[in-house]
């Protein structure tokens, strides 16, 4: 096929999920669970098969092409289309959204439905695979925009589907509406994040006087030279945008809530695609942060301080799913750090694997769930089934969920040869080389990942169960565990990526985000790296693996004493945030409700009505069907003309 | 000239005696009366100014038709002597303030603007003449002159259908 | 022969006290009355211009306004008349139902 032609095909990625959620919207009711999975699976296959296509049609033509489709707004000399870029970064990205998206959709088929079976609607099912599909469109429209306003139309898409998917069990959850709360909660966050990007949008336009990207960033030094405020001020204003959309801080808090969604959920937006929009975003804005150094630091140590902090918090969590959520944050800070630093090519990378791996993982604690669950029905109905203190010993019930989850966690830990230990390798070579403060941070949340992952795999699989539901967990089905294989391999092989030496990655991404220097292997940092990941492992294994008591009660209690209820706590942020910004936010807005609102302005509009009536009842009066008062009007008119004329 | 200007200043003092004769009077009769009197005095002024034919008309039209009309219905209706209650307590002041006020900035204005040696003229034949004013009345205003028969005509109709007894009041 | 002003001012006084009496009587019956009055004070002024401009017209004039008069003394009586026929009064005052 002719390179040409191929390109072509890049709306493709978008309208075949769109295609699919169609489908599923019309007919998925009808006709059943399996086809409703199976569509919304094929479409994303599809998209996949394109991207794989516009990956080969592209390495004959590495610059990259933009493919427009339409004209959107033409206003005065504002001209936006709805444009396709195919170019390294982005076909990059496609493949990673499609290729994880359609293994979560297959085991989303074998996961949700258990979940139907639990709550009896089976509209939920098909609903559930329409969202997933949106998202998908969303996401690609973010990847593959040609401007700024396109991809904010994709920023908005995601944000929306995380809060349909987040709140997707809407009547469960604390109180009845715990999970409609974190669905907002995360619509709010992200609302926050994106008033900044906004902001950066708007300096955009006025400073450059379009969205289009090559036009922007090739106008960047100019304006940077002129006007160094206002590119200072760009840069910032996005990194609070991707605080919100990556979860950084302080925006980070609605990551941890949204594991009220279903782990697919969790797996493919809150770990996989959504949140590394952000990192996306500053990768192909990079051309920005590159001329404002200032900006440069501030986004490094916002990414490390974010990665240290949430491991420190991940380590005293002991629901599954929230440890793996902080866990995503803390990575996601590595990643942020990198393209901080410059190291965009390591940012990337680690992105892509992390995607497998942290996908991995996700879906193996969702197979591990609903084990548990399986459990359950064998009489004990007290068990939180995400509760780590409650399992133990699954690695007999459950074996391949547990060696894909091994692989997982030693992936994310950054054991060699597996993806992880490649990708953090890389950044934090580079931190090395030119930020020893950095280095420090990120080596400390390196040995702290690797620390609670250890503590995670002790829980749940080693050990003996500690209660009736974890000791009659069972293995879940092909349909679930095939993709978390694939998955596994993935990680396992993802370092070939960009293996040292071969640095396939960093040439590709090259023809996009420039040259910049090829990244060195330091067997220094790998040793080091290395070491810390087998220290954490090890500690973890030693610590937590002792204990076989009845009623679970973690050694690091006693050990930290106040700093690990702190860790419990997630150092009381979401507290914080409630008494300093959300309860002044509250009392404002009940002010302006009431005294404002109802006592002003209803008062202004009734008072004009009651005005307006006592004018009408006063002027009333006048007329009173007396003839002699209208005569007496008009002898006043009358007499007042004369008066006028007399005077002139 | 004093001789004319005699005859108008009585005429005019017995027209403003009758006027406030009719307005005070208690009397609804006696008020009637008044104002024949006051129309006797303008019709005589009229002739003192050279218009024979419109003071014997209005002696003949406003007196002796008009005012016996008005007589024939007080009679009628009984209404020589009614209570008066007052019920604007305001009204007779301001009415009278503000009459006060128009006749007073009236007659300075007359004064002040048009110059005393600006007199009427004595009567000439021409002026006085009815067959003038029957000319005009044919010629020149000849559609006023139709339509004024039409309106007496619509009048007369309309006193009569007004006053006619329904069929209910009638039966009483 | 006379100056102008008397006349006029004549006029003016016998209008005003007609005024005067419309507001300030009760009585149907003489409120009408009144407003011949104020009638007469009109025509007398276009008499006093017909003798000072010495043109017809203005007899004209108060010949029309006359018969107007006339015809409007007949309906107004008539009115109050049947008026008198359901309110048994002529106390003007007592005719508001047209209030509100």
């Amino acid at each position: 096929m002719e390179s040409g032609l191929t390109f072509n095909l890049v709306p493709w990625v978008v309208f075949l999920p769109l295609i699919g959620l169609g489908i599923n919207l019309l007919f998925g009711r009808k006709l059943g669970e399996i086809f409703s999975g199976t569509v919304a699976s094929l479409a994303t296959g599809l998209a996949f098969v394109v991207s794989i296509l516009l990956a080969v049609a592209l390495a004959g033509h590495p610059e990259g092409v933009t493919v427009p489709l339409a004209d959107w707004i033409t206003i005065g000399s504002l001209t936006v289309r709805w444009a396709f870029r195919v170019d390294t970064l982005s076909v990059v990205m496609m493949l990673v959204v499609s290729g994880v998206g359609t293994l979560i959709h297959i085991y989303s088929i074998g996961y949700m439905h258990n979940d139907v079976r639990h709550n009896g609607d089976e509209g939920r099912f098909t609903r559930f695979f329409v969202y997933l599909n949106l998202f998908i469109a969303a996401m690609m429209i973010l990847v593959s925009a040609d401007n700024f306003l396109m991809m904010f139309v994709g920023w908005e898409g995601v944000g929306l589907c995380s809060y349909l998917l987040i709140g997707f069990w809407f009547e469960k959850g604390k109180n009845g509406i715990g999970n409609a709360e974190a669905a907002k909660k995360a619509f709010i966050t992200n609302r926050v994040g994106d008033f900044g990007l906004l902001v950066a949008m708007f300096l955009i336009f006025v400073n450059f006087g379009t969205f289009q990207f090559d036009a922007v960033f090739s106008q960047a030094a100019a304006v940077a030279a002129a006007k160094p405020g206002i590119m200072l001020a760009i840069t910032l204003f996005m990194l609070l945008g991707v605080t919100g959309k990556s979860a950084q801080l302080p925006l980070y808090v609605w990551l941890p809530d949204a594991m009220a969604g279903p782990t697919p959920v969790s797996a493919l937006i809150h770990a996989a695609t959504m949140v590394t929009a952000g990192v996306y975003l500053m990768t192909r804005s990079s051309a920005f942060y590159a001329l404002v150094p200032t900006a440069q630091s501030v986004v490094m140590w916002v990414g490390a301080a974010t990665a240290l902090f949430a491991a420190t918090i991940a380590i005293g969590q002991y629901d599954i799913k929230k440890v793996l959520a902080y866990s995503t944050i803390s990575q996601l800070g590595f990643m942020v750090a990198a393209v901080g630093m410059g190291a965009t090519v390591a940012g990337m990378f680690h992105l892509v694997t992390h995607a497998f791996f942290k996908g991995l993982l996700f879906l193996a604690a969702g197979s591990v769930i609903q084990g548990v669950e399986r459990g359950m029905h064998h009489g004990d109905h007290n068990t939180d089934p995400q509760d780590m203190r409650q399992m133990g010993g699954l690695r007999k019930q459950m074996p391949v969920t547990f060696w894909v989850y091994l692989i997982g966690a030693l992936a994310l830990s950054g054991i060699a040869p597996l993806a992880g230990f490649f990708s953090k390798d890389e950044i934090l070579a580079s931190a090395w080389k030119s930020q020893p403060g950095i280095f420090i941070v990120l080596a400390l949340a390196a040995f702290m990942t690797a620390f609670y992952m250890g503590r995670q795999l002790v829980l749940v699989f080693f050990g003996e169960p500690r209660s009736t539901a974890a000791k009659g967990a069972s293995e879940s089905k092909l349909v679930v565990t095939l993709p978390l294989m694939i998955l596994a391999g993935l990680s396992v092989l993802g370092g070939l990526l960009n293996f040292p030496g071969l640095l396939t990655l960093e040439k590709w991404l090259g023809h996009t985000l420039g040259e910049g220097e090829p990244a060195h292997f330091v067997w220094v940092v790998a040793g080091i790296s290395l070491v810390l990941a087998l220290l954490g492992l090890g500690l973890g294994w030693m610590i937590y693996s002792r204990k076989n008591e009845k009623v679970f009660v973690d050694p690091l209690k006693k050990a930290l004493g106040p700093l690990f209820t702190a860790m419990e706590n997630k150092w009381w942020v979401d507290e914080l945030y409630t008494v300093v910004i959300l309860n002044p936010y509250k009392a404002f807005a009940q002010f302006m409700a009431e005294p404002v609102d109802l006592g002003v302005i209803d008062r202004i509009g009734g008072g004009l009505a009651a005005g307006t009536r006592v004018l009408a009842e006063g002027l009333r009066k006048l007329e009173n069907g007396y003839l002699r008062s209208y005569g007496l009007l008009m002898l006043l008119g009358l007499a007042a003309i004369l008066t006028w004329l007399f005077l002139h | 000239m004093t001789l004319n200007l005699f005859i108008f200043l009585a005429l005019a003092f017995i027209a403003i005696a009758a006027a406030a004769g009719l307005i005070i009077s208690r009397n609804t009769v006696y008020s009637a009366l008044f104002l024949i009197i006051n129309f006797l005095a303008v019709a005589v002024i009229y002739l003192v100014m050279g218009a024979p034919f419109i003071a014997l008309a209005q002696i003949t039209v406003y007196a002796g038709a008009i005012m016996v009309l008005f007589l024939f219905v007080i009679m009628l209706l009984g209404a020589e002597k009614p209570k008066e209650i007052e019920q604007m307590k305001w009204q007779r002041p301001l009415a009278i303030i503000l009459s006060g006020a128009i006749l007073v900035e009236g007659v300075y204005a007359l004064i002040t603007r048009v110059a005393v040696t600006v007199t009427t003229s004595p009567a000439t034949t021409l002026l006085s003449d009815p067959k003038t004013l029957g000319i005009s009345l044919y010629t020149k205003y000849s559609l006023p002159f139709e339509i004024t028969s039409v309106i007496l005509l619509v009048a007369a109709i309309g006193a009569v259908v007004l006053t006619k007894k329904t069929k209910k009041e009638a039966g009483k | 022969m006379i100056p102008i002003v008397y006349p006029l001012s004549l006029a003016a006084i016998l209008f005003v006290i007609g005024i005067v009496g419309f507001l300030v009587r009760k009585n149907a019956i003489v409120i009408f009355m009144c407003l011949e009055l104020m009638f007469n004070a009109a025509n007398l002024v276009f008499i006093t211009f017909t003798n000072y401009y010495q043109l017809i017209d203005g007899q004209a004039f108060v010949v029309f306004i006359m018969t107007i008069a006339a015809a409007e003394v007949a309906v107004g009586l008539a009115l109050i008349v049947a008026i008198f026929r359901t309110k048994h009064s002529i106390d003007i005052d007592q005719m508001n139902s047209l209030k509100g």
